[in-house]
């Protein structure tokens, strides 16, 4: 049986709050991969960004940690990686990707106060899940390094355009040496930003642009304004996240949030 | 058509005003009306989009001021309606449970689904309409979520009766009305030769009332404009904007189901796990009712022959 490559996908972002959408990009981009015959994603991580990035209206990390980690209780396969958020500064996502990849190609080298320890049992538990009994279900991957990809929605593929927000050379390494995997969403053109883009058309092989059929639209901003104005916002996250930011009293509409950011 | 209005910020995100935000502030609750929105459908399956019609319709209808929203009816239809692809309905019944069992507000009533025959929409909201009639004049103190005869009980409500923390009912102006909630592609099926009476479409929305809620653009006023019935009882229908667009259609899940990819997020987790354990959708369930024409079309076509025999 041919082997597939074994891939983690990253996704980085704010989860201010995480919302079911951000879930079902990590479904959709499964079951793309999955489709390709190519691929086997042994691995969900999702690593919300650093509070001194400052965008408007973000909570403090460790809230937007917490929301995340409740959300992804019920999953088997996705976690929350807390590690950029907890460092002294923002940094540019292909840091991450970087950190992420060295911790998994070094093992007990690798300085393990850089990372949480659960980041290698994770991985070692993840290999050992491969061995599922029903191979229709889960083809073995093989023993290669699992690739890392970065997990995004269309609209961030579009940002690469925005003047001053991405380094060229680091969007040649995210999609060169680690590759991306794009979802579409409604509004939004991938192919095009692919074409429009040297870069991205030069390593076009290495992105993958996956359909979501069933559109979703829940944007977090959404879901901050509807919580301002006192709205529903059952079913567009998961209960526990919602009873969280009710606990905590966030995104509420007197202006009372506990983010350290600043408001640009 | 009740307004809203609308604003768009800097950054194009679409916002509105409660219509009458003032009276958001402590008022007598005794003038309100008390509404029941019920959903028809084929829930088959229950998605993240139906339970969101109601919590859309809740907010806009207390958001107006005039209405006080208790309670949310899910009537899955019977499985005589033999809609192409239709499921037995204790399986449907079932997931709607599993979908709201964390909610204090929603039920699922199977009268509707337990008939032999397929049942109009009329006779559910006319049904439902008379049942809160009855209670209403029998306990007129009585909180409404307590137990009914012939109602399926979920077992966390055995819980919240006996429990004294629920506050004093405030007083309502008589008895709770009775409103069909739904999407535009029910307003829009008004249309379909024969699938609904013409007199039924007037009683709902004359006697009852239409909360519909569309997707912000979708061409639900035009619908209105061009419809006299529903011109004329403009005031009883309720538009509602749904700025997330929430493609979320039993259709789409249940392909997504037979090509084996992932509905998670898009139906409660509880429906998602009932769906696989009982491996419920795929090929063969999709081609039940196939060739077999849908009930309210037998119906309304034949009553249309016997009533014009040269026809």
């Amino acid at each position: 049986m041919k082997n597939r490559i074994p891939v983690v996908l990253l996704a980085c972002g704010s989860f201010n709050p995480i919302t079911n959408m951000h879930l079902r990009l990590f479904e959709v981009a499964r079951d793309h991969l999955h489709q390709t015959g190519m691929y086997q994603v042994i691995e969900g991580i999702i690593s919300p960004v650093n509070d001194s990035y400052g965008k408007k209206d973000l909570v403090a990390s460790h809230h937007r940690v917490a929301m995340a980690q409740l959300a992804l209780q019920t999953s088997d396969w996705i976690r929350v990686d807390p590690w950029e958020s907890e460092q002294a500064q923002w940094m540019e996502t292909v840091k991450v990707l970087r950190l992420i990849e060295r911790s998994r190609s070094k093992t007990a080298d690798y300085p393990v106060k850089h990372l949480p320890l659960h980041h290698h049992n994770q991985l070692l538990k993840s290999s050992a899940q491969m061995e599922d009994p029903d191979p229709s279900k889960t083809p073995s991957a093989s023993a290669a390094l699992p690739e890392l990809k970065l997990l995004c929605g269309a609209d961030v593929l579009k940002t690469f355009q925005t003047p001053n927000l991405w380094k060229d050379e680091h969007i040649q390494e995210i999609v060169e040496k680690f590759g991306l995997v794009c979802v579409s969403r409604r509004g939004h053109d991938p192919k095009g930003y692919i074409l429009d883009s040297p870069i991205l058309r030069q390593f076009q092989h290495n992105i993958h642009l996956a359909r979501e059929p069933i559109q979703n639209e829940i944007s977090a901003t959404y879901i901050r304004k509807a919580l301002g104005q006192g709205q529903s916002v059952k079913y567009l996250l998961p209960d526990t996240v919602i009873a969280y930011i009710r606990d905590h009293g966030l995104y509420s509409s007197d202006g009372s949030w506990t983010g350290k950011g600043k408001i640009s | 058509m009740t307004s809203r209005n609308h604003t768009q910020d800097s950054s194009g995100v679409r916002g509105f005003h409660l219509d009458h935000q003032l009276q958001l502030l402590p008022m007598d609750t005794s003038e309100k009306t008390e509404v029941v929105l019920l959903a028809c459908g084929s829930f088959n399956p229950i998605t993240n989009m139906h339970l969101r019609l109601f919590e859309l319709g809740k907010d806009y209808m207390n958001a107006t001021g005039k209405y006080r929203v208790i309670k949310g009816i899910i009537s899955p239809v019977g499985d005589a309606y033999k809609k192409k692809g239709l499921i037995p309905a204790h399986h449907r019944i079932i997931m709607a449970e599993l979908a709201t069992k964390n909610s204090h507000w929603l039920e699922v009533d199977t009268w509707e689904s337990l008939q032999k025959e397929w049942v109009e929409t009329v006779k559910v909201l006319r049904h439902h309409q008379e049942k809160l009639a009855t209670d209403s004049c029998d306990h007129p103190q009585r909180s409404l979520l307590m137990d009914r005869p012939g109602r399926k009980r979920k077992w966390d409500e055995q819980k919240q009766d006996s429990s004294p923390k629920k506050p004093q009912e405030p007083k309502s102006t008589g008895v709770p009305r009775v409103k069909l909630l739904c999407g535009a592609d029910l307003l829009e099926s008004f249309n379909v030769p024969n699938l609904w009476k013409t007199e039924d479409i007037t009683q709902i929305v004359a006697n009852y009332g239409l909360i519909c809620i569309t997707r912000a653009g979708s061409d639900a006023q035009k619908f209105i404009y061009e419809s006299d019935v529903l011109w004329r009882h403009q005031s009883n229908i309720h538009l509602v904007d749904e700025w997330i667009t929430n493609d979320i259609s039993s259709t789409k899940i249940r392909r997504a189901l037979r090509r084996g990819q992932s509905i998670r997020y898009l139906v409660p987790d509880l429906v998602q796990e009932y769906i696989e354990k009982h491996d419920l959708y795929n090929s063969e369930s999709e081609d039940r009712n196939v060739g077999v024409i849908l009930a309210p079309l037998q119906r309304n076509i034949s009553e249309a022959k016997h009533s014009n025999p040269t026809a």
